[in-house]
């Protein structure tokens, strides 16, 4: 299963990068997002996975229930989603104003910084 | 003396408040500070050094550790003394100017660094002021910030204060390494091991390029005249009577600790000889007043370097006295070119002369200051030059030129003090203003007091000049008991040479437009000097960074992401080995169909993505990608996570949704070449990362902190959820970043927000 | 967009999803849930009445300028962080109540920084969202 798991990142890195090489700006915001899911899941299955026990511990028990997934990059994966998103947001509304501003989305048309 | 030192670093801020209400008030701090160390030459002289020590980086032997000695304190009466007589007269002299108090504050800030730099014990720390004052010293030069000759110059003189600054670094790291301390004092008493050490030709040459720099010393001289481009107050204090002399300051406080060989006399006196002269020849040939201050300045500063460098008692008794003895007449000159400036609307010395009548006080000052220049009895002036003359003549044959080169640069020095205050002040009346005029009091009683002090302390040598020379001949491991200054020596060979000095000046005196005339051409080669050199590679280096920036920053973002690509490809890819690809197991967890369809989901709706670009289309397959990726950390345990990014998704989807709305469909932009050379380039990382992964896990796992995290999140964290525990208690500060992060990035689009109004607003 | 089923949905679904966001605030700690996904629900909810009603009435029911909800979580969170320095202890050092409060179970620093997540992560989506709306 991880190497599936592997090979469906592959392909996120592979189009996540692709997007990003366009010239359309908006292009480059999808190609971030897919390169964000692809680098947490590279996180998450580095973890190593686990099918079905989370790392809770069940009430009046002491720890985890044995062969619980690692909670470490469960909540580093939980950050960087969260990161990942407010990124995004501030990408897409400096597109937006970019875009209002020199009335393109085609990056080589915004190498002036005059408007 | 620590509470003064605050004090004058709260300066800036006090001028600030009390800039409006003129200069005098804020002289008034050295003022006090002069007291203050006036105060201190009793103990001093008497009992001995005074010091205290606050610790500031203890773990890279970086102390506040002051000490007053002998040597330090001749610097500290001259920093508050003339900095009490500029400070006044900048008030006046810049009274209609608006941002006087921003001359005050760097005037303040430089007097407050200048006073760190000399009281310092610690080498580390008297780096830190050193540089300081180079700082104060780049924001004075460039005052006047709207002319391109000051901006030009202030560059010039920090970076070449910059590049002796970053060698007085490595100096004194390296003499702390071989000293294994980094407190003067201590290395004092490590001098000989220092001195046999075989660094410590290399520790010496860095100090001396730092000491060089700052002292104007040949080859460096060249940036002092430009730094002329300050107001008249700023070249007085900084560029004659205190910053320059902080290289003499160096040599002088570490003379114990490097001094007495053959390195030291051989490389810093013919060195200080070479300036001395230059500096002299070069004065003679200008018209302009501070020009010809500026380059007899570099000439004398080359006289004092020249006398640390010849290292004996006499010859150091002759620095401190003519490095005192400098400063007052020095600065007073300068003070009274603004004066001139000021009252007659030039400093060219053709368009000057019988200001007399006009600028009496001033003429006089003038005269008093030049006598001393000249080195005329009864003036201290006269003193320092027996004292001088005597020292070299205690040298072996070696010593021959050096006493020929300090003839005629005296007589040189002579010649030009007879310009700067005969030819001004009396001779045919000739100015362009109808009405020069006295300067106001606060213009007048600065210079007044310094020329005064001058002619004092050479009446009266014992006073204050002999205890304060005898102390700081102690602070440099000389025996001072019997040292003994006077004015009158004597018929000796000494004086035998000050009379030949007349003689000789008195001559280019009356001779010098005769000289100038024909050796004028001459004067020319300057062009080819060390700042043509400086020039050039500033020239140079600008060419190579335009060079260099044109070649990585084409200012197409793919075109970075494309090298960062590839330069992560090939850096990975070397890591990975055939042996490593070999070893790669293929991990134990099953495979089950719900699963693969979900990764073939994802997979399908990235490839998609990447062929219809960016539409609404591409974002519903974003929206696919991320709640099958949600999805996949449901299904391995991560309902947190899960939840985190279905919310997370569906609200990106939204914003994208309301971005794409305005924006016109995408249309393909890039040729079909290059969407396959790009696709190949993005499938090698991609495929990369495939196999990175797969190694990776083909290693044993080891997580050394969730065990800690699972045992103790519900007994001692009171929370059941680990992830949560994680997120919350354990890495909190980590969390606070993130949420900054946040917090920063809704700002950003709030303030993109806010400026799009206000242009509403204005349009 | 003006649909009356969205509209009459939103106002069903309205209070469901608040109180499901400070249910997984709550609960966050023991079980799946917590400041984040929270924020995100409840952000999430006020987002719904933007597109059923229109940005003027998303704003009014609000209340808070989302800039200010942002600074206040920061501040919340800050403010647990410097709890434990008052006492002595390394910042952010967890510190908990001996009684126990109904509702919240336990109360301790953690659970005020969690809090302050949740109204920073609102503050941070609802200033974006409303951002894009605008025009």
């Amino acid at each position: 299963m991880e190497t599936i798991l592997a090979i469906v990142i592959g392909g996120l890195y592979g189009t996540g990068l692709y997007l990003m090489m366009r010239r359309s700006m908006v292009k480059l915001v999808l190609g971030l997002a897919l390169l964000a899911h692809a680098a947490n899941l590279l996180i998450f299955v580095g973890g190593r996975l686990v099918r079905g026990v989370p790392p809770l511990v069940a009430n009046g028990a002491i720890a985890p229930p044995d062969g619980s997934a690692d909670p470490l990059p469960q909540a580093l994966v939980l950050t960087a989603i969260v990161i990942g998103f407010g990124v995004q947001a501030f990408l897409l509304v400096l597109l937006k104003r970019g875009y209002t501003l020199m009335r393109t989305d085609d990056l080589d048309d915004m190498r002036t910084t005059e408007t | 003396m620590i509470s003064g030192f605050a004090l004058a670093v709260a300066a800036p801020w006090l001028s600030r408040i009390a800039g409006k209400h003129g200069g005098n008030l804020l002289a008034m701090l050295p003022a006090v500070l002069f007291a203050y160390f006036l105060g201190l030459v009793q103990p001093v002289t008497g009992a001995g050094p005074i010091s205290e020590i606050t610790r500031w980086v203890p773990t890279l032997g970086v102390d506040l550790s002051f000490r007053v000695d002998g040597l330090s304190l001749i610097f500290c009466l001259l920093i508050t003394g003339v900095g009490t007589a500029v400070i006044a007269y900048t008030g006046a002299y810049l009274a209609s100017h608006e941002q006087l108090g921003r001359l005050q504050a760097y005037l303040l800030a430089f007097m407050a660094s200048m006073l760190g730099l000399v009281l310092s014990d610690n080498l580390l720390a008297l780096f830190v002021f050193w540089e300081l004052t180079a700082f104060t010293s780049y924001l004075l030069i460039g005052f006047k910030h709207h002319e391109d000759k000051s901006r030009g110059s202030a560059l010039q003189a920090m970076l070449v204060n910059g590049l002796g600054g970053l060698c007085l670094l490595a100096g004194v790291i390296l003499l702390s390494n071989i000293g294994g301390n980094t407190s003067i004092v201590a290395l004092i008493g490590q001098a000989d091991a220092i001195r046999a050490h075989p660094h410590y030709l290399a520790a010496l040459l860095l100090v001396l390029m730092g000491a060089f720099t700052k002292s104007a010393q040949f080859p460096f001289h060249f940036w002092l005249p430009g730094a002329m481009a300050a107001p008249s107050p700023v070249s007085a204090y900084l560029h004659s009577a205190t910053m320059v002399k902080a290289g003499v300051y160096l040599l002088a406080r570490l003379s114990p600790v490097l001094g007495m060989t053959p390195e030291w006399v051989g490389i810093i006196a013919p060195i200080g000889a070479l300036t001395m002269l230059i500096g002299a020849v070069m004065a003679f040939f200008l018209t302009d007043l501070k020009q010809i201050l500026a380059y007899t300045t570099v000439s004398m500063l080359g006289a004092l370097v020249m006398l640390v460098g010849i290292n004996t008692q006499e010859s150091m008794a002759a620095a401190m006295v003519l490095l005192i003895v400098h400063s007052l007449y020095k600065g007073t000159l300068f003070l009274v070119t603004g004066s001139v400036e000021h009252g007659a609307g030039t400093r060219e010395i053709g368009e000057l002369g019988g200001l007399r009548r006009a600028m009496p006080l001033t003429a006089a000052i003038a005269s008093i200051a030049a006598l001393s220049m000249a080195g005329v009895p009864p003036m201290l002036g006269f003193i320092s030059k027996e004292l001088w003359y005597e020292s070299s003549l205690q040298l072996a044959l070696g010593g021959i030129p050096l006493v020929a080169a300090s003839v005629v640069a005296n007589g040189l020095g002579f010649a030009l003090a007879g310009v700067v205050a005969y030819g001004v002040f009396f001779g045919k009346p000739a100015h362009p203003d109808p009405h020069p005029h006295d300067p106001n009091f606060a213009m007048s009683a600065g210079p007044l007091l310094l020329a005064g002090l001058g002619l004092v302390a050479g009446l009266f040598p014992g006073l204050l000049i002999e205890p304060l020379t005898g102390a700081a001949l102690t602070a440099m491991a000389f025996d001072a008991s019997h040292y003994h200054l006077a004015l009158w020596h004597g018929i000796n060979p000494a004086f035998a040479l000050s009379l030949l000095t007349f003689a000789l000046g008195a001559a280019l005196y009356t001779g010098r437009e005769r000289v100038v005339a024909n050796l004028g051409r001459l004067a020319g080669m300057g062009r080819y000097g060390p700042k043509r050199l400086y020039e050039l590679s500033i020239q140079k280096s600008l060419a190579y960074a335009r060079f260099q920036t044109n070649l990585l920053q084409s200012g197409y973002l793919r075109s970075y992401v494309m090298v960062v690509v590839l330069t992560s490809v090939v850096m990975v890819g070397l890591s990975v080995t055939w042996d490593k690809v070999q070893s790669i197991v293929v991990p134990a967890l099953d495979v089950r169909l719900h699963e693969v369809l979900l990764a073939v989901v994802i997979l399908g709706a990235a490839l998609m993505m990447a062929r219809i670009g960016a539409s609404l289309a591409a974002v519903a397959a974003l929206g696919v990608v991320g709640y099958g990726v949600a999805l996949m950390f449901y299904l391995f345990s991560a309902p947190d996570l899960a939840m985190t990014q279905l919310s997370v998704e569906t609200l990106s989807v939204i914003l994208f949704v309301l971005v794409l709305r305005s924006l016109p469909e995408a249309k393909s932009l890039s040729s079909r070449s290059t969407r396959i050379r790009d696709a190949l380039v993005a499938a090698t990382a991609g495929g990369l990362m495939t196999l990175f992964l797969l190694i990776v896990l083909s290693e044993p796992f080891q997580s050394r902190l969730s065990g800690y995290f699972n045992e103790n999140s519900a007994p001692l964290a009171n929370g059941r959820n680990v992830v949560n525990v994680i997120l919350v208690d354990y890495r909190a500060f980590d969390t606070m970043g993130e949420i900054t992060v946040l917090a920063v990035a809704a700002i950003g689009v709030y303030a993109l927000l806010k400026m799009r109004k206000g242009e509403g607003g204005s349009r | 967009m003006n649909s009356l089923i969205l509209s009459t949905a939103t106002r069903l679904l309205l209070p469901l999803m608040l109180l499901y966001s400070v249910f997984l605030l709550i609960r966050g700690h023991n079980e799946p849930g917590g400041g984040f996904v929270g924020g995100l629900v409840a952000a999430s909810a006020i987002a719904l009445i933007k597109f059923s009603s229109g940005l003027e009435r998303a704003r009014a029911a609000l209340r808070f300028d989302p800039i200010t909800l942002v600074g206040t979580g920061l501040l919340f969170a800050f403010a647990s962080g410097l709890l434990p320095l008052v006492a002595g202890m390394p910042f952010l050092t967890a510190l908990w109540w001996d009684q126990k409060i109904p509702v919240l179970l336990k109360a301790g620093t953690p659970v005020l920084f969690d809090l302050g997540v949740y109204v920073l992560v609102v503050g941070v989506v609802l200033t974006m969202i409303f951002a894009l709306s605008e025009e």
